[in-house]
């Protein structure tokens, strides 16, 4: 192992993979989810006979690899692809370009995973809790109804439901048959999060899971999926805009902005010493818990450019305090990705060839801190 | 609140919380429709009507086509003319309870029709979207440009009269409205998560219309549907009226009122009896309708 000492011992500690089930092909080392080059551009249209006039890039040749057992964070502005690339792994949305392989299985390729099967074995938990159930269905069949589409009886199919909703802290004679809209919103995500474990799937994503609730619900549905993640042996990928929720929870952070990834690597190492001048000013616009500690300036100033005429080279050179001519005239690279301590973000001050005035010195954080804000009480 | 007392993968008050009455969805309306006096009333004078309909030939007491020039325009109440007679001497109680017969066909079947026909085109457009729904849709909208009595009466008209034509012209007209509820239904509830997660969930497109399209989408339906009978026998008698419908010497509320209006002055009473047949007969529905919907929107 390359990684420094100081990362080992903290964050990110795996879960083991059993090796004993039975659905696990690749084993420990196999990825879960190799995502390679992955493309969605939403067509705009307009003009004359709706002709397609552009393009919005929401994901934009994104690369990244989930492995067994952890929790992958995924944080980025409103905006950013976050939801459009939930969707995209689900399939729920055709993709442009890219490949997906699910357990070493490429998907939707011959000999490969087929949908239905990827389906069984990932699933997705919504943001919206009171969309995202059945109005007109007893929260009881809706978990049931996915083991019945694969084949489960009835009866069995409505005893793993009940199963469920006790596993997510729901009294299932209480609960079972009562209507969504007889329920709290917390009490509806558990729901959520329930049906999605009704196909007893090998990896969950969390689109925005807890962003709807508040704080202290939230933080009831936090605890209950890391017990459920452990008593199910499952690999989350934790979409989330919320920054203190996503350091609790993931093993990995992966930054996302306009559609890109700009950072990724373990969480203790992206909470710490970023690398990315975007991901330093997302950090640097949470709020401390100490009053005193304000932000009167906002870090980053305006809004995201738009993902339909994206800037050239650096997309984050319009916003970036560090931004210079080499910024503009070519896109930095990611790197190469080794294994889950690597640390690595698409910007030309980490690459020491790339010609930047800081390239390969990256500053101190402290230095890089007071170049995007200083707060008003120092 | 039992967010709180939910623990780390126990429901914390298993033991003691009773469990709640299990309820099916039929169960539940049939439950609230119970306590729904209005609702149960209107729906017992249907009942009432459609039994005397399919009874008409043992509760009538006389032939409601026997004419008889002695007995003329009788008033309400002579001899055994319970309802006096129409204007060639015919019993009104018989010709009503047979007109019954009419009536109720012309509502029922012509908006049963249009429902399965509307309703499959309404949810196909919604759900497929894109340029199936604009063809649908576009179509449908040709229709709306017609105002639907005139549009009843230009169909009817240009295929002749008759009953069956007249059925036919009412499904045409009521088609449009009903496939445009069922798509603007449909397209709302396609757009929602809970059918982006049964799409996750594997299921084929037909479950996904029939377990969480169509449960949602029925309702407005159908509780529309029930709302158009009454216009349904309203636009029939208004075919029969103007002699499009139905034809003499059937008997059939809109026709009878139609022959009848010209002796209005003679037996206003009994001129009156059709109307009043076709009055209640559509406040029933209107009123069974909105008692339904009331009873079947799970969210009340």
């Amino acid at each position: 192992m390359k990684a420094d000492a100081s990362v080992l011992r903290g964050r990110p500690k795996l879960d083991a993979v059993p090796p004993g089930d039975p659905r696990d092909r690749g084993g420990k080392i196999q990825p879960m989810l190799v995502v390679n080059g992955l493309r969605k551009y939403f067509p705009v249209r307009g003009g004359l006979f709706n002709r397609r006039t552009g393009s919005v890039r929401a994901v934009d040749d994104v690369s990244f690899v989930v492995l067994k057992g952890e929790t992958l964070g995924i944080v980025g502005e409103s905006g950013c692809g976050k939801s459009t690339l939930a969707r995209l792994l689900m399939h729920l949305i055709p993709k442009d370009a890219g490949e997906l392989i699910f357990d070493g299985e490429g998907v939707g390729e011959a000999h490969g995973l087929t949908l239905t099967e990827l389906r069984r074995s990932m699933q997705l938990v919504f943001q919206d809790s009171y969309s995202s159930l059945n109005p007109r269905l007893p929260v009881e069949d809706s978990i049931a109804y996915g083991p019945r589409v694969h084949g489960m009886s009835r009866a069995q199919a409505k005893e793993v439901a009940r199963e469920l909703l006790e596993k997510v802290g729901l009294n299932p004679g209480l609960f079972g048959s009562r209507y969504p809209h007889e329920l709290s919103g917390g009490q509806k995500q558990r729901v959520n999060v329930a049906r999605a474990l009704a196909l007893s799937p090998r990896m969950l994503i969390l689109d925005e899971a807890v962003s709807a609730l508040d704080k202290s619900i939230g933080a009831q549905v936090l605890n209950q999926l890391r017990y459920l993640k452990r008593h199910f042996n499952l690999t989350y990928v934790f979409i989330s805009h919320d920054l203190n929720v996503v350091q609790y929870l993931s093993d990995r952070v992966l930054v996302m902005y306009l559609g890109q990834v700009v950072e990724i690597g373990p969480v203790e190492a992206i909470y710490t010493r970023a690398k990315h001048p975007y991901t330093r000013a997302l950090l640097s616009s949470r709020l401390s818990m100490n009053p005193d500690d304000r932000i009167d300036e906002a870090p980053l100033a305006g809004d995201p450019p738009n993902p339909s005429n994206p800037p050239s080279g650096c997309r984050f050179r319009t916003r970036c305090p560090c931004a210079e001519d080499v910024c503009a005239a070519k896109m930095p690279t990611i790197g190469t990705w080794v294994d889950r301590f690597s640390h690595l973000a698409a910007c030309h001050m980490e690459d020491a060839t790339s010609g930047h005035s800081r390239a390969g010195r990256a500053p101190a954080a402290a230095a890089l801190d007071r170049a995007i804000a200083v707060p008003a009480n120092l | 609140m039992t967010d709180v007392t939910a623990g780390r993968g126990f429901a914390a008050s298993s033991n003691d919380a009773p469990a709640l009455k299990v309820r099916g969805y039929w169960r539940t309306v049939g439950y609230r429709l119970r306590y729904d006096h209005v609702t149960l009333f209107f729906a017992l004078v249907i009942v009432l009507i459609a039994l005397s309909a399919i009874f008409a030939p043992l509760l009538a007491p006389f032939d409601p086509l026997k004419t008889s020039m002695a007995y003329r325009l009788k008033p309400v109440g002579f001899r055994n003319f319970l309802l006096g007679t129409d204007e060639l001497g015919r019993d009104m109680f018989s010709r009503l309870i047979y007109g019954g017969r009419m009536s109720l066909l012309m509502g029922l079947t012509p908006v049963a029709l249009a429902t399965v026909i509307g309703g499959t085109l309404g949810v196909v457009a919604g759900f497929v979207g894109g340029g199936i729904n604009m063809l649908i849709m576009r179509t449908i909208d040709v229709f709306y440009a017609f105002p639907s009595v005139l549009l009843a009466v230009a169909i009817s008209g240009t295929m002749g009269g008759g009953m069956s034509n007249g059925l036919i012209a009412l499904t045409l007209v009521f088609i449009p409205p009903l496939c445009r509820i069922a798509e603007t239904a449909t397209t709302q509830v396609r757009g929602l998560d809970f059918v982006e997660a049964a799409r996750a969930s594997g299921a084929p497109t037909r479950s996904i219309i029939v377990h969480h399209v169509l449960g949602n989408v029925l309702a407005p339906v159908f509780i529309y549907a029930s709302s158009l009978i009454s216009v349904a026998i309203l636009l029939a008698a208004g075919l029969s009226f103007l002699g499009l419908g139905v034809e003499p010497p059937t008997p059939d509320w809109g026709l009878m009122l139609s022959t009848l209006r010209q002796a209005i002055y003679v037996q206003p009473y009994v001129c009156a009896l059709p109307g009043l047949a076709i009055f209640i007969t559509s406040l029933s529905f209107n009123l069974v309708s909105d008692g339904l919907r009331q009873a079947m929107d799970v969210r009340i």
